[in-house]
């Protein structure tokens, strides 16, 4: 290997300075702008108090690419956006440009390459997603392979804005919520359904009592078998957290038979007209079926679909389940309610209808 | 046969390179061509894919000298079949704010991570770091030492400060009530040892959103959620409304219908906004970017708490401070969040989020321990329940106890 002994090591830089990063335009014009438009599909204008202009060309993109897409993605800023780029908190990419005549050379480059432009406005933009198979230790599930299927299927409302309002979709691959799907529209969440097994090393892996401290429902009580400390699991009381397993490795609850993948609805972070909502269970289990989870994919599908026929200009997937009922919402998906969806954790009376206003 | 020869070692994951969505595993395929990394990655996935769990072990601890975060350790269960992907950690490379590049800073990223790692990457992780995904143990100094050069530093994981991120805010949006990325930039370099060196009962997460439309999910991802806000009455361009108008909108029921604080009404000429009234909801300002506009006092709301469900239930933030001014050298903000960390750092269990603890001992307690005020803006409603812990009584003269 190579000496790297001759550079310097420096530590607690942080990042660089975001100034250098930003286009003249936006320099130029920093907190002055004045309005934006959404011009087509995945391209924005936004005009400056002095008239000045920035375009943005937005692209779908994986969210796992390797360098050479990036240096691709380089070279498309190098030769229509004199280098500058940004990245969505959604994943996107985001071309940066202040010349109207090289947006549409820029859309047929990205799509020449095999990258979608679109994501703005009343659309289905790309799913926020977790590590999945490819790179966790405690999924219930993949993430990027659904997240693929699903996008692969709801690629046209990527690309177009015939919406009611913009939905927004994101994965979890377990209940740790990397992605922190509680709040979107529709959240696909992997879930474990089996007790955690004990590996009989647990005395050599990890600390009993800590291990005993980690179960919020005490369903996990210190034991001795055959003279060696060990724990055991009131099976019972078992919802499948993994909070065990991440203090403890000898506590596995991974399990190729019973993970799959749990769906909510009806969350959204912004304050437009409804205040944030959380996601509420629509359907609490789907199995894992690699490579391409069709029932998930169906059950997504048909959730927008419904939604996309039935709700009101500007409602999101909450406001319109809000405005009909949840007993409409099941009736029109076709989706099953079971006692699954009833509560039964610590906020679980706040989610009851103290109420007679309900449909029949 | 000849096309036994041909059979992909793949087949699964080669069903994902079909179908219009860019596919992952083309991106990692392409990587596999040319680097042994990517090419066992991409062979531990296939048995993943037909296995249906994960092959990676539980956690590990790794990282580059002096710092106790930003690497994430991952081996693999099957470092014989997947030798190249025995060790596959991960770095967090602390992304600029608002996610702005330029090309030639991503290249430099980029040559150093083929060199160093599996040429894979996330663009960007969760909480917003750039992420390099899958390098050996004996590679994490030498690529530490390059990124430093270039200006780049590590991100958070683990009980520490993580890498804060926000919004485009004022560089690309019109609807910015403060500086999210000078408030970004400015509270990652001055807690830059909290972000590196564990010191935190458990993590800490800052989002900075420049509006309520919150486009960095603060409020619900966010221990600290600092969203924009603006106290004064909306700023309005009556002709643009009309002009609104005139190309198809309708004014009554898209804008005022939809207003949850119905402070809005339409004569076909003008729109009137009883800005008392008015929520701050961002509605009509998001419908109407041409005519309406935030308000010109501006500052932020601080909300605290939000979590996912780990492990007493998921919560969103929920407002400590109505509104603050937010602007350098945010004395007033840090003042709040280091007596925030004191209070935290001295009742926070192991592994306790701020959100957890002031369910624990109560919002009341909290806010005494900040010596902030109660108000009204913090509650969806007062308290239905009525066992109140009412602190002090009187006392007859001369009672004896």
């Amino acid at each position: 290997m190579e000496s790297v002994q001759a550079e310097q090591r420096r530590t607690d830089i942080g990042p660089p300075q975001y100034e250098q990063f930003l286009h003249p335009v936006i320099k130029k014009n920093y907190g002055k702008w004045k309005y934006h438009e959404i011009v087509k599909p995945g391209v924005l204008v936004h005009v400056a108090e002095n008239g000045d202009k920035l375009y943005t060309v937005r692209m779908g993109s994986p969210r796992l690419i390797n360098v050479d897409t990036i240096r691709m993605i380089c070279d498309l800023a190098d030769k229509y956006c004199d280098g500058y780029l940004r990245f969505t908190s959604r994943h996107n990419v985001e071309f940066l440009l202040s010349d109207l005549s090289k947006v549409d050379p820029l859309i047929d480059a990205i799509e020449a390459n095999g990258y979608p432009v679109g994501g703005t406005g009343k659309s289905i933009t790309n799913i926020v997603h977790t590590q999945g198979w490819v790179h966790c230790h405690t999924p219930a599930t993949d993430a990027s392979g659904i997240v693929k299927a699903v996008m692969d299927e709801l690629y046209d409302y990527f690309k177009t804005m015939t919406l009611p309002a913009k939905l927004r979709i994101a994965l979890a691959c377990c209940l740790n919520m990397c992605g922190a799907v509680h709040c979107s529209d529709i959240a696909i969440l992997g879930v474990h359904r089996r007790p955690p097994k004990i590996l009989p090393n647990l005395n050599k892996l990890c600390e009993i009592p800590t291990t005993v401290a980690a179960c919020p429902t005490g369903a996990i009580a210190p034991v001795v078998v055959n003279g060696v400390q060990t724990v055991e699991v009131n099976e019972e009381k078992c919802m499948f957290c993994g909070n065990c397993y991440t203090m403890c490795p000898a506590m596995p609850l991974a399990n190729s038979l019973n993970d799959g993948v749990s769906i909510w609805v009806g969350g959204k972070v912004s304050n437009a007209r409804h205040a944030p909502m959380f996601s509420k269970l629509a359907i609490p289990y789907l199995p894992n079926n690699p490579p391409r989870w069709p029932e998930v994919v169906n059950a997504v599908k048909n959730i927008v679909e419904v939604y996309a026929k039935d709700a009101k200009k500007y409602e999101r997937l909450g406001e319109w389940i809000e405005r009909i009922g949840w007993p409409r919402f099941f009736d029109m998906t076709g989706i099953e309610f079971t006692k699954y969806h009833i509560d039964d954790y610590r906020f679980a009376a706040t989610t009851f209808n103290t109420s007679t206003h309900f449909t029949l | 046969m000849a096309n036994e020869t041909k059979k992909s070692s793949t087949p699964l994951l080669d069903e994902l390179e079909k179908g219009k969505w860019p596919s992952f595993v083309k991106e990692i395929k392409k990587m596999a061509d040319k680097n042994p990394r990517a090419k066992d990655l991409l062979g531990q996935l296939e048995l993943s894919y037909t296995d249906k769990v994960t092959h990676w072990k539980h956690g590990g601890l790794v990282g580059v000298r002096g710092y106790g975060g930003g690497v994430i350790g991952r081996y693999s269960d099957s470092p014989d079949k997947f030798p190249n992907v025995a060790h596959f950690h991960t770095m967090r490379i602390n992304q600029p704010s608002g996610w702005f590049y330029t090309s030639k800073a991503l290249r430099e990223i980029c040559d150093v991570w083929e060199q160093h790692g599996s040429g894979l990457t996330n663009m960007h992780g969760s909480t917003g770091d750039l992420v390099l995904l899958g390098t050996s143990t004996d590679n994490l100094e030498p690529i530490f030492t390059k990124l430093t050069s270039k200006g780049w530093d590590l991100g958070g994981s683990g009980s520490v400060l993580r890498t804060p991120s926000c919004c485009a805010g004022p560089a690309r949006c019109e609807f910015a009530c403060y500086d999210t990325l000078k408030l970004t930039y400015d509270l990652t370099q001055e807690f830059q040892d909290l972000l590196h060196r564990p010191q935190f009962p458990y993590k800490w997460k800052f989002k900075m959103s420049g509006c309520p439309n919150d486009c960095v999910a603060s409020v619900a991802r966010a221990d600290m959620s600092i969203i924009g806000i603006w106290k004064d009455d909306i700023q309005v361009d009556q002709q643009a409304v009309r002009e609104y108008a005139k190309n198809g909108v309708n004014i009554q029921s898209e804008i005022c219908d939809l207003c949850p604080a119905k402070c809005m009404s339409w004569d076909g000429n003008d729109l009137k906004i009883v800005n008392k009234w008015c929520n701050k909801c961002m509605h009509c300002i998001n419908a109407l970017p041409k005519a309406l506009r935030p308000g010109k006092e501006r500052g932020a709301a601080i909300l605290i708490g939000a979590k996912a469900p780990i492990l007493q239930g998921a919560q969103m933030s929920s407002v400590l401070v109505p509104f603050m001014k937010m602007e350098p050298p945010y004395k007033e903000l840090k003042d709040l969040v280091e007596k925030i960390w004191d209070f935290w750092g001295e009742y926070g269990k192991n592994r306790e989020r701020i959100g957890e603890l002031i369910q624990r001992v109560g919002m009341g307690q909290f806010l005494e321990a900040l010596e902030l005020d109660p108000k009204p803006q913090m509650v969806a409603n007062p308290r239905t329940n009525p066992f109140i812990f009412y602190e002090e009584y009187f006392e007859e003269e001369g009672e004896e106890k």
